[in-house]
């Protein structure tokens, strides 16, 4: 299979540090004694709790649901007892905790009842919405939602699907293992979501520096009772993200803005088709996966590893070190610094990383850019960095949106060859962390401004109609008290006032009378009524209230004695 | 504490002294063909450039050390040093590389911010304002019967009154400017290159010294620390001009290989005109930018007032480098075409 490989712009080759972790076979982590499961694992709505403090769960039962579409569900790894839903550490660099829930295991790790789904036999609404439940999300490392994936939408079917075993980060190996120990399994894989998705042509793209992997997947590919071809392409970071995978396999570029969906292409993970056909052929929910822990141990290697348990048992197994200065998550490329030791392996962990001084040495302070240009020959995303660079220091984030800066990938190319050593990732994920914030802030103040307009109106509205009601009541008594005065006339009068129409004037007299024999009713009402014609005890009582007043106000008169100060 | 946290192997510190060691084989020649006096210009101006450095750094409030480590303001003051005649006076040394650091460097920002190079502003400089002592350039040894030592060198340069006599007999006009005073004494370019200052190509001594140049250039783009695009295209542009002109007539054009193997041409074109700071930064715009310095080379050349125009054609695309960056830019991943 001598298939036409593109190449894509840029690009860098960081050692590969690859043969430390994949010379030992995968080992499963021993089963934790406390799991943590955060319920925003995915892009998309977090899941929602549907279990309680105190329950006791089964591994593999839901512990929270998909909320909407662009979710999915969260599982419990293991048995055991529900301690807690609340905030705890999770894997992000801001160290912020996110609502989890506490599973302590009762060290039986007894399964629910699962069977497995006759996938050609469901409607495909009613698969996806399975799979959604049953807590699949991408195991490549953004953890999208996969149902959403599986569904080929508008252009159905999907002509081109992709597997990616790229792997084009230094230090990680989990894909290449899960490739060489499960080649048929991911298989099974690929041919749900080729059921799922229509497509006619099947590519699985793997680095060249991973043989092995390359060898099974093309024996596994060949058991296959349809078409699809294994490709060998350069180890060349970052080949394995997916629109430079997609550049390479098939020349084609994902226009700027749009989904690879819209040039009839879908990718996924290795992990993800593995995690799919256990899914489907055994019933098992997303609730482990390999994880790569290298670096600064003593013996880097894959474990199979359950959803939440915390990353410093992992460490341990591998053979923690002194001289640690750090951990990732990821690989040194694009991973995510981890705030501490206790945050649990989520959906999106392929890799912990421990760094040391000898590995990892301290980063130099940066230098002035000198437009030296070699960000922008190695960006393969065909950006012009030294300026995204200048913008995002000048805070002219409309010039860096002009130039592009939403098509970065964050590979971290353009950071790894600056001779200035000029952290730039950083600086655009600031511009575009403000720009964000800016459109948030001005969505809030147009919600705000319609809803102020929208009072002012509604308060328009109220003062109109009361003034209408107030004119309508007017009108209305005004009749009446005609019609009374008519009356009146009509039974004092002589004969000779007969016929006589009720003016207006005589109306409003008749109404002026009414209001002020109302006034002074009310007026008598509350004046004193007793205050002639006084008996003499009460008058003495009130010639004494009288005099303790005036005492009183003689004393306010009175200056105030003054203290001296010592 | 952002990612990445790995980098590559390379610093400001190991670009600039490649470039200074691209620039040993030309000295070398230099030092063969012409005497040692170009020794005791480029210590004087890397002496005064690095002090500058140091002081502007301070006012500024800068950290020395770091930037006083970047070698940029040694390769300033070696461009500077070879551009100028190696038996001038050193206070003229010592005002261009002033002029270069001082003004064109830190007054406008410091490392990554000037505008213009500050080499060819120090040259411009000096050309405009000591026109006279900018004609001190040493004779081939070839053609002379005087040959000075360094401490005589040092002699003249520091010396201050050196006397005409001991000029006249170790220094002479440059192949350019002899080129240049012949046309316009009404003589054609054959009669003028009869004059013994003429060489096979360009001039005599001259053009081993463009050639140690280009061999400095070629290892430089051989270890990919510039790109083709602005040494082919400067030399294209002077080629193609010079050649139209020579081509319409030979008698009051120089050939083409003549002004392409002139030592200022090819420093130019690998040392000068790759500036990263100042340049282009588009692939399509040092293409711009190549072409338009070397055109522009030979039209101050043609019809300007000076010898040589390199440096004022550098300039001058320096203006034009930001325009040029704008109108270039490349079509990114995913752009519709």
């Amino acid at each position: 299979m001598s298939r036409e490989l593109f190449k894509f712009k840029g690009g860098v080759h960081p050692p590969g540090h690859k043969s430390e972790s994949n010379t030992r076979p995968i080992h499963a982590a021993p089963l934790p004694k406390k799991l943590v499961i955060p319920l925003r694992q995915h892009i998309g709505n977090p899941a929602k709790p549907v279990v309680d403090v105190g329950d006791r769960v089964l591994k593999g039962q839901m512990i929270a649901a998909a909320d909407g579409t662009i979710s999915t569900a969260v599982h419990a790894s293991s048995s055991g007892t529900v301690t807690a839903i609340d905030l705890q550490p999770v894997p992000h660099t801001s160290g912020l905790p996110d609502l989890c829930i506490t599973i302590e295991t009762d060290g039986r790790d007894e399964w629910i009842a699962h069977t497995p789904l006759d996938y050609r036999a469901m409607a495909p609404t009613a698969l996806r919405m399975q799979l959604r439940d049953m807590g699949l999300a991408g195991l490549g490392g953004a953890a999208f939602p996969s149902a959403v994936k599986l569904d080929p939408g508008a252009t159905r079917p999907c002509p081109t699907l992709i597997i990616n075993g790229g792997e084009c980060e230094p230090w990680i190996t989990c894909d290449d293992l899960l490739m060489r120990t499960h080649a048929d399994e991911i298989l099974q894989g690929v041919a749900i979501m080729r059921h799922l998705l229509g497509s006619t042509e099947i590519l699985i793209g793997i680095e060249d520096n991973k043989p092995e992997a390359l060898a099974a997947m093309q024996a596994a590919a060949t058991k296959m009772d349809f078409a699809v071809e294994v490709v060998a392409v350069p180890a060349h970071y970052p080949g394995g993200g997916a629109k430079q995978l997609i550049e390479t396999l098939t020349g084609k570029q994902v226009p700027s803005g749009k989904l690879s969906t819209d040039i009839g292409i879908q990718v996924f993970n290795v992990g993800t088709a593995h995690a799919l056909a256990r899914a489907v052929h055994h019933g098992e929910p997303l609730i482990s996966r390999l994880v790569t822990v290298t670096g600064h141990v003593l013996r880097p290697q894959n474990f199979e590893v359950l959803i939440g348990t915390p990353m410093h048992t992992l460490i341990t197994l591998a053979g923690d070190r002194d001289g640690t200065t750090g951990v990732l998550m990821g690989g040194p490329m694009m991973g995510v610094p981890m705030p501490n030791l206790d945050v649990p392996v989520v959906k999106a962990t392929n890799c912990i990383l421990v760094k040391s001084n000898e590995l990892f040495p301290p980063l130099p302070k940066a230098l002035p850019c000198i437009r030296c240009t070699r960000c922008a020959d190695a960006c393969p995303a065909v950006l012009q960095p030294q300026e995204l660079f200048r913008f995002a220091k000048a805070g002219d984030f409309g010039r860096a949106q002009e130039y592009k800066l939403f098509d970065c990938i964050e590979c971290g190319c353009c950071s790894y060859v600056c001779p200035s050593h000029i952290p730039l990732v950083d600086y655009y994920r600031y511009a575009k962390s403000e720009i964000w914030a800016h459109e948030k802030g001005k969505r809030a103040s147009d919600l705000a401004r319609e809803r102020h307009e929208f009072r002012l109106f509604r308060l328009e509205r109220e003062k109109k109609e009361k003034a209408e009601k107030l004119a309508a009541k007017a009108q209305a008594t005004r009749a009446q008290a005609a019609q009374d005065q008519t009356r009146r006339a009509e039974l004092a009068a002589e004969p000779a006032a007969e016929g006589t129409a009720p003016s207006d004037a005589d109306a409003k007299k008749a109404l002026i009378a009414a209001a002020l024999a109302r006034a002074q009713a009310k007026k008598a009402e509350i004046a004193p009524k007793n205050t002639d014609n006084l008996s003499p005890g009460t008058q003495h009582e009130i010639e004494e209230i009288e005099a303790r007043r005036a005492k009183i106000r003689a004393l306010a008169r009175q200056p105030l004695e003054t203290e001296e100060k010592p | 504490m952002p990612a990445p946290f790995i980098l590559d192997r390379t610093s400001v510190t190991q670009v600039m002294a490649w470039v200074l060691v691209a620039l040993l084989p030309a000295i070398a020649t230099y030092v063969w063909l012409f005497g040692p006096g170009i020794l005791v210009t480029l210590s004087l101006a890397t002496v005064t450039a690095l002090t500058a450095e140091a002081a502007m750094l301070k006012a500024r409030g800068y950290p020395a050390k770091p930037f006083l480590m970047d070698l940029s303001a040694v390769v300033t003051a070696w461009l500077l040093a070879l551009s100028l005649p190696s038996l001038a006076p050193w206070w003229l040394i010592v005002t261009g590389t002033l002029f270069a650091i001082v003004v064109a460097k830190h007054l406008y920002g410091g490392l990554g911010q000037n505008i213009f190079n500050p080499a060819m502003v120090g040259y411009a400089v000096l050309i405009v304002s000591f026109p006279v002592q900018m004609t001190h350039w040493a004779a081939p040894l070839e053609l002379t019967s005087t040959h000075l030592t360094l401490a005589q060198s040092a002699t003249v340069i520091f010396g201050g009154d050196v006397s005409k006599s001991t000029l006249d007999a170790v220094t002479m006009a440059t192949p350019l400017d002899a080129l240049r005073t012949g046309l316009l004494r009404q003589l054609t370019v054959d009669e003028v290159l009869t004059e013994p200052i003429f060489g096979h190509y360009g001039g005599t001594g001259f053009e081993w010294l463009a050639a140690a140049f280009l061999l400095g250039g070629l290892l430089l783009w051989a270890l990919r620390i510039i790109s083709w695009h602005v040494p082919l295209t400067f030399l294209a542009g002077v080629w193609l001009t010079a050649g139209f002109l020579h081509f319409y007539d030979a008698g009051r054009f120089g050939a083409p290989w003549f002004h392409l193997f002139a030592p200022s041409v090819m420093l130019g074109a690998f040392f000068i005109a790759t500036d990263p700071v100042t340049g282009a930064t588009t692939p399509r715009g040092k293409l711009i930018f190549g072409l338009g310095a070397g055109f522009l080379t030979m039209a101050i050349r043609t019809w300007g007032g000076f010898p040589d125009g390199v440096a004022f054609a550098i300039l001058l695309m320096n203006l034009c480098a930001p325009l040029i960056d704008q109108y270039t830019q490349p079509r990114v991943y995913g752009e519709a075409k």
